[in-house]
């Protein structure tokens, strides 16, 4: 089975908790998690909706695969509607949340409505229970999740929890779990917010027992762990480096996007680099990286956990940041780091663990002040206007707009709205660094070709998780493409999207796709899942979930003109690198992408591919 | 010869897939909450740490069980809890200085690692080698090792 076949429904306005039964004829089409929890909310939902309404629904969903033994099945899924891209907004997360619903027997809860005053939910086992969370209100995400644990009186609970952003409706607010891993892109957490809705809290000990054959699955689990462990970027690479590994090949590459994307590489890459945080500071003579960690079931551990000098100027007569915390990953290394000019090492990491403590995207906040800095220094904003100095490259500036942001303090507010509307406001929208109202990730699209087409196609708004086609274009992976041509990229992001789509609802992490393909993850499914679960079906289900995501934008408004990119990538060309010259080639991708979608020239989906993906 | 469970704290990523196996293994699902070997979180120092019997010579639990139903598996070394003579009075849980002899609310005994009869699944499933299954006697090879390693290279 893999599921539980039970939903638990939560009408935040009645305050009532029901369970019903899972869909099993959607389950089969849209198999869990990101497609299912879709499905959902395109059956139940306008997707006109203010997302910040009661109207809109959040739904946290697990996969079959989710609290299993699958190596990286401990994966869940906030689905909503975004507040920052008024697109679908599905934001996966790691750490042991996800399992732990499965654990006390549920697939996914939906969240429904706008609860009068701060709750939150508590679900032990079938007991389901909303709780008065004024008390916490106000307070972090790391004080919401010990202090339920204490008013419970059990250390075991997991909890998910929004912190005084998505309080504030910060719009790149995110749902933080396990205390450094969250579901964080799209502004997740001000949907929290905007209901009332400061926590979900779980324990099950009810177990995983719906698998089908568990003989098989084993067997089948085992052996495709042996794979990653083989595998030089899952069993090396990510363990000893984490995702920061990629710091000074993108750099080299000529891709890593800096000052705003004005340019294409960073002189102090190398200063926020992977090896630059193994290596002993000269203030204190330790290094910034403690250890790896694992999400639940993870055996890649590409999770850095890291601790900042004592005596540096972000954390001093601080001690609540001097242990061991989350971070730096290479996404928020960068937009804290390159995007900003900024090369100071700890300071990412403080600016890293304020997002975390108080649950905001690190990428969306650090592109956003890359936008404010820009803005800065062409005169737009003065001193007066954002409360400090904020040159390119100022450390200082970088850590006190994250406190003022996390909480809400000053130009934070503004900062808050995203570089979207915060460019718009003051008169220069194409400074703004993203797609659908969403911030760029970590990787430009003159350098890498492939990508700004999947920023510019994305359901969820710029992301790079959609189809990381830097895997293929700087990797190698499953076939080495040349990442400075157009040749083919429609076709291999298109592929790219439709495996993530079913990776990311089996329960499973996108990491493992390194080394594991479709054909991978096919076997596991089959043998945790009633009926047959076939390669073909498989990419049929991904492919199915990406123009549902896809159709649900259309409805909600959105139309081909939020498939672009900004001017700059279009127009500005790399002025060093490998990729000298080169600007993106989205306008000559795009219709070529449309078309092998099955799509007409404005981009909705043909009557003829929706008839044959049953939509 | 006799083998013993050896845990290196420092390997332990927290993954889990030993409580998931022993859960797997014991009770036939996938199930942390019915794990004979727990895994616990210090995240001030960001260290995982696993931690089960450790299996003593001279059991408290063994020696307190009202009932005798505890017994000594001579294969293995395992002091091994016969469910069906268990009265779940929970006396051994009182008496292990470790804690890890624990009662089950829904089965009513007490349960503790009795080494899987020798081929623990613990150490089978971990991807790091933090927990290990290793001659008793020798427990402390592989910390000798790195410290010879380091005295070889000092005179090198």
């Amino acid at each position: 089975m893999g599921w539980t076949r039970k939903i638990l429904r939560v009408n935040l306005t009645e305050g009532t908790c029901k369970a019903e039964d899972l869909n099993m004829t959607w389950a089969k089409d849209y198999l869990g998690s990101r497609g299912l929890a879709t499905k959902y909310l395109v059956e139940e939902m306008d997707p006109k909706v203010d997302p910040l309404s009661p109207e809109n629904k959040l739904i946290m969903a697990t996969g079959p695969l989710t609290g299993t033994m699958a190596s990286t099945g401990g994966r869940y899924t906030v689905v909503t509607k975004g507040p920052l891209t008024g697109a679908i907004a599905c934001s996966n997360s790691g750490g042991y949340f996800g399992a732990e619903m499965k654990f006390a027997g549920w697939d996914m809860i939906i969240f429904e409505g706008r609860s009068e005053k701060p709750v939150y939910l508590m679900l032990e086992n079938d007991r389901a229970e909303l709780k008065d969370a004024s008390h916490l209100w106000g307070t972090s995400t790391w004080h919401t999740e010990e202090q339920i644990k204490k008013d419970n009186q059990d250390p075991q609970i997991r909890v998910s929890s929004i912190g005084k952003a998505g309080e504030n409706q910060v719009l790149f607010s995110c749902v933080v779990n396990d205390l450094h891993r969250a579901a964080g892109r799209s502004g997740v957490g001000a949907v929290m917010g905007s209901k009332n809705l400061k926590a979900v809290a779980l324990r099950g000990t009810k177990g995983v027992s719906g698998i089908e054959d568990f003989t098989e699955f084993a067997k089948v689990t085992k052996e495709k762990k042996a794979i990653l462990a083989e595998n030089a970027v899952t069993g090396q690479g990510l363990p000893t480096y984490g995702t920061q590994v990629l710091m000074n090949v993108i750099n080299e590459m000529g891709a890593l996007p800096t000052r705003n994307h004005k340019s294409v590489q960073f002189e102090d890459a190398n200063a926020i680099s992977a090896e630059a945080m193994a290596k002993p500071r000269e203030s204190d003579g330790k290094a910034q990286l403690v250890t790896n960690a694992a999400c639940f079931g993870c055996t890649i551990a590409c999770g850095r956990i890291s601790k900042i000098d004592k005596e540096h100027f972000t954390v001093v007569n601080k001690p609540q940041y001097w242990g061991a915390s989350g971070g730096l990953e290479y996404e928020a290394a960068w937009a804290l780091g390159a995007a900003n000019g900024v090369n100071d090492l700890d300071a990412l990491q403080y600016a890293n663990l304020i997002c975390n403590e108080q649950g905001m995207d690190p990428i969306s906040f650090g592109a956003t002040i890359g936008a404010v800095m820009e803005m800065y220094e062409n005169g737009t904003l003065d001193e007066a206007a954002i409360g400090v100095k904020a040159p390119f490259g100022s450390a200082a500036a970088l850590c006190e707009l994250v406190d003022m942001t996390a909480n809400g303090v000053g130009f934070g507010v503004e900062i808050g709205l995203g570089s979207k509307r915060l460019c718009e406001k003051y008169g220069q929208p194409e400074l703004s660094m993203s797609v659908k109202g969403q911030e760029f990730p970590a990787y430009d699209a003159r350098g890498i070709q492939g990508m700004g087409l999947t920023y510019a196609t994305s359901n969820r708004g710029a992301c790079h998780l959609r189809s990381y086609t830097v895997a293929s274009e700087v990797l190698g992976i499953p076939v080495k493409t040349d990442p400075l041509t157009t040749d083919g990229k429609p076709e291999l992001v298109m592929a790219f999207q439709d495996a993530t789509a079913a990776f990311d609802s089996s329960g499973l992490c996108i990491f493992t796709s390194f080394a594991w393909s479709l054909a991978d993850i096919q076997p596991q499914i089959d043998a945790a899942c009633e009926g047959e679960w076939s390669l073909e079906k498989l990419s049929q289900v991904g492919e199915r979930i990406w123009n549902m995501e896809k159709m649900f934008n259309l409805e909600a408004g959105l139309t081909k003109d939020d498939d672009r990119l900004p001017k700059r990538l279009t127009t500005e060309p790399a002025e060093m690198g490998p990729a000298k010259g080169l600007v993106s080639g989205v306008p000559e991708m795009l219709p070529k992408y449309y078309e092998i979608r099955g799509w007409d020239t404005e981009g909705h989906p043909k009557a003829e591919t929706k008839a044959r993906l049953g939509l | 010869m006799l083998k013993s469970l050896y845990i290196d704290p420092e390997k332990c990523t927290g993954c889990l897939q030993c409580e998931m196996a022993c859960s797997l293994e014991n009770t036939g699902i996938f199930n942390p909450s019915q794990s004979r070997i727990k895994v616990f979180s210090f995240e001030d120092a960001g260290r995982k740490v696993p931690y089960t019997c450790t299996q003593c010579d001279e059991a408290w639990c063994m020696q307190a069980c009202p009932v005798d139903a505890i017994k000594l598996d001579k294969h293995t070394g395992a002091k091994v809890v016969e469910e069906e003579t268990c009265v779940g009075c929970k006396v051994c849980t009182i008496s292990c200085p470790f804690g890890t002899i624990n009662y089950v609310a829904e089965t009513g005994k007490v349960q503790k690692c009795d080494l899987c009869g020798g081929d623990p699944a613990c150490a089978a499933a971990c991807p790091t080698e933090a927990i290990t299954f290793v001659d008793a006697n020798w427990t402390g090879l592989e910390r000798m090792r790195t410290w010879a390693a380091r005295a070889n290279e000092a005179s090198l």
